[in-house]
């Protein structure tokens, strides 16, 4: 191209436009439905229950240790349409372009997607661009919407969850808010924690294979383990009880939180799951989540109780508790 | 988490916790005054494991809480009425002004910004030469060196864009003011460790000496905590009123003698106004002549501002633990962390967000 950065023209619906579709979109995410360019995708659908849902993305920066906003947002809405039990199939993009954001950027962001959408086995079938002026947006934002497919006897729900269930968790939480709050630089601090950034679908796939006894699946994005926790208790009507002592969290991270006065329970997470599961078959599903390589640290954290309901309780390592309550706004750093 | 901290840490926790029951045979009040205590006794459900007869009240240890409302409302007149750039520390974004919040005014287009060390502010003030850049410094002993350092780095780049607003405070006056107020009956103080890695313990002494009563420089962990606790209430059942520490690791009797050296090359101590308890004799600090030309209230055209507190709220007597947050009218009602009245509310370490927060 002969421009290095978005113009407005670039959304105009005219040549550079096509430019756009023809040199960036199509050549990355290439398949049969998005070559087509029809004005919207066609594609064959068996019959039984089908999962759709949308998650717009703004990340500041794009880019960060992890991961970027191009692999944030086929994660993300892989991730939502996997929690229900659902094989992701199919993803819409859209983006809301700053003029004069880099092409460069864009191409990265767009082969980023490509390699993630791949990673999860999903193919890019839709997609729309649109450019608004200098200062209208801040650099890029990206919409991605995905349908995916319900097998025959799958049923879960944030409402399941039971007394007689235990809570997992698949690994280190807050590395995503942590690597990307770092990354802003605010805060002068240097560290080598990364997003966890990952497809969960194949992940919960191997769940749902082992046990038919799995009765709620969460992602702990926004919010972080203790808003998730608290969403499943009061859907469901019952008493959730964690252990900090089982909960894993990277020392370094810890250490950051401590220093700002953050906690790690609410911090944000783009390739963990929450799974509630039988207490007798956690066994198998603890093991098969570990063979998987992004179920490496999977651990036991609690288990779901009949009282007190709604509520999120948290045993410390000193063996008091105290009630994990719902995040108040942002999560501010503190003086001393 | 280490292998150790996972094995070790609740059998120390049961022996500790069997020696405070053997000791608390009576009631006993203890204040602590820190934020940091606050936050980490009702992280850790320290609370929930003690005897009933063991009180732990919440102290004016939150620099947040104890910031006059005026303060604040000097801060927001800053950002609006100059072209100015206010550093501040996260807790403060949300404290309620007069008329709005700094984080409010920073989405009326004011330019806040959030740092986590006074240093950051000298860098902003060197980045942003067409602005004056003002510190917002709150905090107590803890934080004071570290203010005081940068404020001599801004001095030797003779920054002539830096200023600082300063709203800082000394923990000992404030403890003496409590005792002498007699208001509240503490048996106990436990003592904000990371201040007397500063100060050491002797600005303390006076609360045994003069007050009888005992005091333990404690730290921050669950298990400090419950030594502090195992500490007081042996001087207690022994009838000793020493200032002893627990927070070995850290700190000494002496403290950092540079850095309290630093503190004094900057500032010079004058009396200080204290939200909701009024003002405490040599409890605050001002820039010294020789950095006046960085003091924000001598630059500026700052108005005076209204020393009216919000209607209702029980902060001042929440800070000098008369009452504890739920015996507010206003506490989870009118006021709650997502619309706060009184800076107890606000802070991450005030007690009012903690019992919120942490469902006591």
């Amino acid at each position: 191209m002969t421009n290095d950065k978005i113009l407005l023209a670039h959304g105009a619906g005219g040549k550079l436009s096509a430019e756009l579709i023809q040199k960036i979109f199509l050549p990355v995410f290439d398949n049969e439905i998005l070559n087509g360019l029809e004005d919207s995708a066609v594609f064959e659908c068996e019959s039984g229950k089908l999962d759709f849902t949308t998650d717009s993305f703004v990340v500041k920066p794009l880019f960060f240790p992890g991961g970027d906003i191009g692999r944030l947002s086929i994660c993300g809405t892989v991730n939502d349409l996997s929690v229900m039990g659902a094989t992701p199939l199919y993803l819409s993009v859209s983006f809301i372009i700053e003029e004069g954001f880099s092409l460069n950027d864009l191409e990265k962001i767009a082969h980023s997607m490509k390699t993630t959408a791949k990673e999860a086995g999903i193919s890019i079938v839709a997609g729309d661009t649109k450019v608004v002026e200098r200062g209208a947006a801040d650099n890029l934002y990206v919409t991605t919407a995905g349908v995916g497919k319900i097998a025959d006897g799958i049923n879960l729900s944030c409402s399941n969850a039971a007394p007689g269930q235990v809570v997992i968790i698949n690994g280190y939480i807050g590395d995503h808010e942590m690597a990307v709050l770092l990354a802003r630089g605010e805060f002068s601090l240097h560290s080598e924690i990364k997003s966890d950034c990952a497809p969960l679908n194949g992940l919960v796939e191997a769940i749902l294979k082992t046990s038919g006894k799995v009765s709620c699946m969460r992602d702990p994005t926004r919010g972080g383990l203790a808003t998730v926790l608290n969403e499943v208790a009061e859907a469901s009507g019952v008493g959730i009880i964690v252990d900090e002592d089982l909960i894993p969290v990277r020392q370094e991270v810890k250490s950051i939180c401590d220093l700002l006065g953050f906690d790690p329970l609410y911090l944000a997470n783009e390739g963990k799951i929450v799974v509630f599961a039988d207490e007798n078959d956690a066994d198998i599903i603890i093991s098969a989540m570990k063979k998987h390589p992004l179920g490496k640290n999977t651990a036991i954290i609690g288990r779901v109780v009949e009282e007190p309901k709604c509520k999120v309780l948290l045993e410390t390592r000193i063996k008091g508790h105290r009630v994990l309550g719902l995040l108040s706004g942002e999560q501010f750093p503190r003086i001393c | 988490m280490n292998q150790k901290s996972k094995t070790s840490e609740p059998e120390i926790a049961e022996k500790l916790l069997r020696a405070i029951r053997s000791y608390a045979t009576q009631n006993f009040s203890f204040m602590e005054v820190c934020g940091t205590h606050t936050v980490a006794i009702f992280r850790s459900g320290i609370r929930s494991v003690l005897p009933k007869n063991l009180r732990i009240i919440s102290g004016p240890g939150c620099p947040v809480c104890v910031t006059p409302m005026k303060e604040i409302d000097e801060a927001i007149y800053l950002v609006k009425n100059s072209n100015t750039i206010l550093a501040t520390f996260g807790d403060l974004m949300k404290v309620p002004g007069n008329e709005c919040s700094l984080l409010e005014a920073r989405a009326r287009g004011a330019k806040v910004k959030i740092i986590l060390s006074p240093m950051d502010a000298v860098q902003l003030a060197e980045l942003e030469k067409g602005s004056k850049v003002v510190l917002f410094a709150v905090g107590f002993e803890t934080t004071i060196p570290a203010i005081a350092v940068a404020i001599k780095e801004a001095f030797r780049r003779e920054l002539k864009n830096f200023f600082v607003l300063s709203s800082l405070r000394l923990i000992p006056p404030a403890i003496e003011s409590l005792l002498n107020s007699k208001k509240t009956a503490i048996d106990g103080f436990i003592l904000p460790g990371h201040v007397s890695v500063i100060i050491g313990t002797k600005p303390y002494q006076f609360i045994a000496e003069k007050y009888n009563t005992p005091g333990v420089v404690t730290g921050f962990e669950p298990l400090d905590i419950l030594q502090g606790l195992v500490l007081l209430l042996r001087q207690k059942t022994e009838s000793r009123s020493k200032i002893e520490i627990q927070y070995q690791r850290a700190v000494s009797p002496e403290g950092n003698k540079k850095a309290v050296e630093t503190m004094y090359e900057v500032f010079e101590v004058t009396d200080s106004q204290w939200r909701g308890i009024g003002t405490i004799p040599k409890s605050g600090l001002a820039l010294k002549d020789k950095y006046s030309s960085m003091d924000a209230r001598k630059f500026f055209d700052i108005p005076e501002m209204s020393a009216e507190e919000p209607a209702g709220c029980i902060c001042g007597e929440i800070l000098q633990g008369l009452k504890l947050p739920p015996q507010c009218k206003l506490f989870g009602k009118r006021c709650t962390p997502e619309d706060p009245v009184g800076p107890c509310m606000v802070s991450s370490e005030g007690s009012c967000a903690a019992f919120y927060k942490y469902g006591k």
